[in-house]
């Protein structure tokens, strides 16, 4: 465990002194990216996107049961 | 008609995962291709010592940098469409689409996100071989996500290495390197890396012939050309080698595509290519879909039975042969044949199901044994089985004109971006790239050409594969979730807004940065 700590450290470190010096450019990027994933994942993912078979149904036994009532619902006749 | 489809609700999600992923595939083919191009201008500084390279390097570091963070998380949203807006489909593919897109995950988090760090934060922090290697990880990561991806895109276009389990509504996977050295997923990963490659080279060529035309840095910019040609013009090669690998495979596993892409019609051999070609009607039908004749055409005698075959005596099967027959030309099962086969498969699933729903332990396990369990079943009538919620047999063929249009827009301007690369490796060798003008102006053109041709490679790709989601197994009507039409149009709209905006803060980011140029006095931090 002594070794691991001091190299989390440098780590650490090494990514504060990154975002601290970071260029003008890479901190529009980074506000960017921030607003991208809170639409994301915090209204899109939230509010819009659920997993439709996930949200619907209990178990996986009522999922394939599901998938197989929408695939087989008004077959067409065996010529 | 395909038989029960709300083609409003169908139509609405395919325009939102059409746009999500064209959105998607603007950020993806310039991190693939300049990710290599910094690796071995890096290389080169590592290598020499030269101080050039490595201000070429943080330039160019920069563009990648800006694309990569915007790209970052779009191709997210398309996963969350298969759980939303297709998610019959996404049970019905099972782990084969899973185990892909986890591998893909894990290798994108570590990699990518790991070493990008290091590729930017690390430049004092860490050894120059150290920082080496990271600009090399982040390059191989890109292109390996990019792997499990196609490879699950390739098990779209030609499903194998799995077995239909009745019970779970699932495919699963029984040969993971059949799915993995699946033909169709190789020569998707070959041919879509190479011409992120070829993006990357003629992304980097253009902006550099912007430089030289406003003479700054003009050495630094000249050696950005030398080696984005190399590249470049290796990478075309290698397009064009696997582009024709990819089409000979088309043509055994999706044969209407293939005859679609070409608009050719009715078998033959010693059979045409068209090298430029422009449709018209041509007054004939296959059922309800007009048959398209040429307006006006340059054709290459023999070459597309050679294209397929190696040989003119191969007969290449037209879109009338392989949806209405002739059943007599060896090898070809026509659309109808098909579709009996497939409807046969339907009904014997909605027996099991019938079975399943009365608790007749005695008729599931019957039709388990006798059909499922049942090789001869699978081959010869369960492969067929999307074919039985076709209408009628002309149902199988795509939009023809947007096949063809894509593929020849693909084909034209990938042949020219062959010549520009050639043009440009030749001129920079000369060091005479400034005494032409036209050339330094085709090359600023060439990289919105070579975005659209890219583009229309994937159209191609999705369109031509019409009108199945996975090839001959499942049609694009019954993957599609029964959502509110209503709701799928509003995502559509957000999606248009959203990255609408991203990509107008991508380019006006990195116009700012082209503008600024290399800085050498970052050198001296």
């Amino acid at each position: 465990m002594t070794g691991i700590a001091p190299i989390a450290k440098k780590v650490f470190r090494f990514y504060i002194e990154g975002f601290r010096d970071m260029s003008s450019w890479g901190k529009k990027v980074w506000i960017i990216i921030l607003v991208k994933l809170f639409i994301i994942f915090l209204i899109l993912r939230l509010f819009l996107f659920h997993d439709f078979l996930k949200s619907n149904f209990d178990n996986d036994n009522q999922r394939s049961e599901y998938v197989l009532e929408q695939l087989t619902k008004t077959p067409p006749k065996h010529d | 008609m395909i038989n029960n489809m709300d083609l409003s609700l169908v139509d609405w999600s395919r325009a939102q995962f059409a746009l999500t992923a064209i959105y998607h595939w603007i950020f993806v083919p310039l991190t693939l291709g300049l990710s290599l191009i910094i690796a071995i201008m890096e290389s080169i500084y590592v290598k020499t010592g030269n101080e050039e390279f490595k201000r070429m390097t943080k330039f160019w570091m920069t563009l990648f940098g800006i694309n990569f963070a915007l790209g970052v998380a779009t191709g997210i949203i398309l996963e969350f469409e298969f759980g939303t807006n297709w998610s019959s489909y996404s049970w019905f593919v099972g782990d084969i689409f899973g185990a892909p897109l986890a591998i893909e995950g894990i290798f994108a988090f570590f990699l990518e996100s790991t070493f990008v760090a290091v590729m930017f934060f690390g430049w004092n922090k860490v050894s120059k071989k150290f920082h080496l290697a990271s600009t090399w990880l982040v390059s191989i990561g890109a292109n390996l996500s990019a792997l499990w991806i196609l490879v699950a895109n390739g098990w779209m276009q030609n499903p194998v290495g799995m077995i239909f389990n009745p019970d779970t509504m699932r495919n699963e996977m029984v040969d993971f390197w059949a799915v993995l050295f699946n033909p169709s997923a190789i020569d998707k990963f070959t041919h879509t890396v190479f011409s992120g490659f070829l993006l990357g080279s003629v992304f980097v060529i253009g902006i550099s012939s912007w430089f030289l035309l406003k003479k700054r840095e003009p050495q630094l910019f000249r050696h950005s050309i030398l080696i984005s040609s190399i590249v470049g013009l290796v990478s075309s090669f290698l397009v064009a080698y696997t582009g024709d690998s990819s089409a000979k495979t088309m043509s055994k596993v999706q044969p209407v595509k293939f005859a679609a892409m070409e608009a050719h019609y009715y078998g033959k051999t010693n059979a045409d290519l068209t090298a430029i070609g422009i449709l018209k009607k041509s007054g004939s039908q296959i059922e309800d879909k007009e048959i398209l004749d040429f307006a006006f055409r340059i054709k290459i005698p023999g070459f597309l039975s050679i294209l397929t075959g190696g040989n003119t005596s191969t007969y290449v099967p037209g879109l009338y042969d392989l949806v209405l027959g002739p059943d007599s030309i060896k090898g070809i099962i026509p659309v109808f044949e098909k579709m009996n086969r497939g409807k046969f498969a339907l009904n014997v699933l909605t027996d099991y199901k019938r079975g399943v729903m009365i608790n007749d332990t005695q008729q599931v396990n019957l039709i388990r044994k006798e059909y499922f369990g049942n090789r001869d079943f699978m081959n010869e009538a369960f492969r067929y089985f999307g074919y039985g919620y076709l209408g009628k047999p002309s149902d199988a063929i795509p939009n023809v004109a947007l096949s063809f249009y894509s593929f020849h827009v693909m084909v034209i301007i990938g042949g020219f971006l062959i010549a520009l690369c050639i043009l440009s490796l030749f001129f920079a060798l000369r060091d005479s790239i400034e005494k032409h003008k036209w050339f330094i102006y085709i090359s600023i053109i060439s990289i919105p050409l070579t975005y659209l041709s890219s583009m229309a490679g994937w159209v191609l790709a999705e369109a031509g594969r019409q009108p199945w989601i996975i090839q001959d197994l499942m049609p694009v009507s019954r993957g599609v979730t029964q959502i509110n039409t209503g709701s799928v149009i509003a995502t559509f709209i957000i999606f248009a807004v959203l990255f609408t905006a991203l990509l107008i803060a991508e380019i006006s980011i990195m116009l700012k940065q082209i503008k600024n140029g290399p800085t050498p006095q970052e050198d001296k931090k």
